[in-house]
């Protein structure tokens, strides 16, 4: 073992114990029944029950919608962000990172608190509201990233081609800043998900996601089927990033 | 013929930040031209280009294309098209549809589109290239393509933002010749700009050199080269020897201390001019009867096709020549120059004169400083005069405390047995300068005048 390639061990212990050990043993557990008799029974009950269907399609959705929302916001934010006039403005920017400063529990309890302060009944407003609100900058970071760096002179050639201020965002703008869409869009739909917390707050429990669950099997001992269901949100999280990777993400 | 004229540039200014960037700048162009802008970098040639493209509008002035007023209409409304000097490909598209940008955005049938890109790839050269993705292009190859894209629209101007200044300079002039030929084959009006005089000289039906936002001479390759108007342009375009001389009457000129024929009238008698020689115009020789003047070679270097050699003569003056025979430095040599190769040229001016006003009996103030000299008796505290001040009686101090006056050293140029540098104080004042020491162009330079070389008259 060469000198340099020594300093590489404590990361890869810990790799080992934190990241790969957890996954075995998710794999483990999700292949096994009560008794530790492998088995794909956990696996096989998941997809015979029609309430565990039902909100994994649920989480899905909120977590389709949050993105969606997400970009319909963010874009548009991040655009004034990295626009000239902005550009210097600290205040502007400060008011978007300014939330990340407290904590995302804090934020979420007293997201519900406002809601109740204002008397609007908790549930799948009030939820797609706070996921919006915890993810968004998740969303504008990398857009703004790629609109501030974008060189102006792409701009420049469109127009000088005839393209309207209009045609110049369709076709040049927004195709350029495709790949930070998309590292947004992970960064979006990723966390959303397998959220829980969120759903518990600002539903009072009234909606269930797929992470809530998961944590339910768990905290009541039913680690089996449990695990089992974390391996399904896994494989849904690959097959997302395996999507997006034939776009290019800029991450 | 007015006809005949696509672009007219009338009164055209621009200012940023107190600055002038251009000032009144007037000119036509006729219709299938290849005119270039040249000049050093920040002359305002390439804010020039962007006000005819319509990406920076005049402070006062329009364009005229055609005779109409292009005040407001924005870039994508004008018939004319831009390469960028970096060339900006849209790096999602392909070749192809980056040079189908432009037709696809106008409705153009698909069937048009194709016929119209397979002749643009042709005409650059870049046939089978359509699906290549354009990070995969060489420089050249990015070029062409960028040019390809800009001609595909049929523009009636194609505007080339110094494009081939990225290239290596084997490919730069290869691209030279192509796009010479190019604009030939398409019969459009190409505006250039360029820093680069000897791409101007090779490629422009007509020059306009620009410098600091004034058109300082514009006519055809030839002339400016072999006519410059001014020190300036003479130091700009190509190698000169740029010398003070006088204009002793008609075609006799007196220059590094000796009397020369030349062919120049109307300079009136005894007047103070620049005089341009190019060094490949200077005959060098050994020894004989036939030389005006004699010196012995300092250096001798190979440049290819010639040999340039410095010379000091006998009187003081240091003389570039290029020839194709070689003289060893040290070689004591004679030197010729026929009447038709001495350019005269006015001068702008030949002494430093400023508004002043007296403070003291010893003391007058221009330019923002206070300067000690002797006042005539005529005039009183307060009084608005004249102080001059002789060019080579420009104190030059190297710290900012040693002198009255702070400026940075705009332009220097070597006349032979001394450098002329032009200076620019904080107020935007222009001093001149004659010295022998060596200054770049930006240094910061204090300025102090000695009392007795400072000259006070009577305002005119």
């Amino acid at each position: 073992m060469t000198k340099k390639a020594s300093w590489n061990l404590p990361y890869f212990i810990f790799l080992m114990i934190f990241v790969a050990l957890p996954l075995v043993l998710i794999l483990i557990y999700a292949l096994q029944d009560g008794q530790g008799h492998f088995t794909l029974s956990t696996i096989t009950r998941f997809f015979s029950d029609g309430d565990s269907l039902a909100t994994f399609a649920l989480s899905l959705e909120i977590a389709i919608e949050t993105t969606i929302l997400c970009i319909l916001i963010g874009y548009p934010a991040a655009w004034i962000l990295a626009g000239r006039s902005f550009n210097k403005s600290a205040v502007t920017a400060a008011l978007f990172i300014l939330p990340m400063w407290v904590n995302a529990l804090m934020r979420t309890l007293a997201t519900a608190e406002l809601f109740n302060m204002l008397g609007i009944g908790l549930g799948k407003g009030t939820l797609l509201c706070g996921m919006v609100y915890d993810y968004l900058p998740f969303m504008i970071y990398p857009i703004y990233v790629s609109l501030s760096k974008m060189d102006k002179s792409y701009a420049d050639v469109a127009e000088d081609l005839g393209a309207t201020p209009f045609q110049v965002f369709f076709k040049v703008t927004l195709p350029l800043s495709k790949p930070a869409i998309w590292s947004g869009i992970l960064m979006v739909f990723m966390p959303t998900v397998s959220t829980f917390a969120i759903s518990e707050f600002l539903t009072n429990n009234k909606i269930k996601l797929f992470g809530t669950i998961i944590q339910e099997n768990i905290n009541s001992s039913m680690w089996n089927y449990g695990a089992a269901l974390s391996l399904l949100m896994l494989v849904i999280i690959c097959l997302t990033k395996v999507l997006s990777e034939d776009e290019k993400v800029a991450v | 013929m007015a006809q005949d004229i696509i672009i007219d540039i009338r009164n055209v200014s621009k200012h940023f930040d107190g600055k002038v960037i251009l000032e009144d700048i007037n000119l036509q162009i006729r219709k299938g031209e290849f005119v270039t802008f040249l000049g050093p970098s920040g002359c305002g040639k390439t804010t020039l280009l962007k006000i005819i493209g319509g990406f920076k509008e005049p402070d006062q002035g329009s364009i005229y294309l055609n005779g109409k007023d292009l005040t407001g209409v924005p870039p994508y409304e004008r018939p004319l098209n831009t390469v960028f000097q970096r060339y900006a490909l849209f790096p999602h598209l392909d070749v192809y549809e980056n040079i189908a940008f432009g037709l696809k955005l106008k409705n153009v049938p698909d069937k048009e589109i194709d016929k119209r890109v397979r002749k643009m790839l042709k005409l650059v050269s870049l046939t089978d290239y359509e699906q290549r993705d354009v990070d995969s292009l060489s420089g050249g190859q990015q070029q062409r393509v960028a040019i390809a894209r800009a001609l595909a629209n049929s523009p009636q101007v194609l505007l080339l933002d110094e494009p081939l200044s990225a290239l290596d300079r084997k490919m730069r002039l290869d691209m030279q010749i192509e796009l010479k030929e190019m604009h030939d084959k398409l019969g459009i009006t190409f505006i250039y700009v360029t820093h680069d005089q000897e791409e101007a000289l090779t490629l422009s039906d007509r020059i306009i050199v620009i410098n600091e936002g004034r058109i300082q001479q514009t006519g055809t390759p030839a002339d400016i080269y072999n006519e410059p108007c001014n020190s300036f342009v003479a130091n700009f375009i190509g190698d000169s020897n740029i010398l003070n001389g006088t204009m002793i009457r008609d075609r006799k000129v007196n220059f590094i201390g000796h009397d020369f024929d030349c062919i120049d009238e109307g300079f009136g008698e005894n007047t103070p001019v620049d005089v341009v020689v190019r060094p490949e115009d200077i005959y060098i020789m050994n020894r004989n009867d036939s030389c005006q003047f004699n010196g012995v070679v300092r250096s001798c270097t190979f440049k290819g096709v010639h040999y340039e050699m410095f010379v000091d003569t006998e009187e003081g003056y240091e003389m570039q020549i290029q020839d194709y025979n070689a003289f060893e430095p040290g070689t004591e040599v004679g030197m010729l120059i026929k009447p038709q190769d001495i350019q005269v040229m006015k001068k702008d001016c030949v002494c430093n004169s400023f508004d002043a006003e007296v403070l003291d009996e010893n003391h007058v103030t221009f330019l923002g400083g206070r300067f000690e000299c002797k006042i005539p008796r005529e005039f009183k505290a307060g009084d608005t005069v004249c102080a001059s001040v002789a060019f080579d009686k420009v104190g030059l101090m190297d710290y900012a405390d040693e002198g009255e006056l702070v400026g940075r050293v705009r332009f220097p140029l070597y006349k032979g047995d001394h450098y002329h540098l032009e200076i620019v104080t904080a107020g935007e004042a222009l001093i001149y300068a004659d010295t022998q020491e060596v200054y770049d162009n930006r240094d910061l330079v204090a300025i102090s005048i000695a009392p007795k070389d400072i000259k006070i008259s009577a305002k005119k």
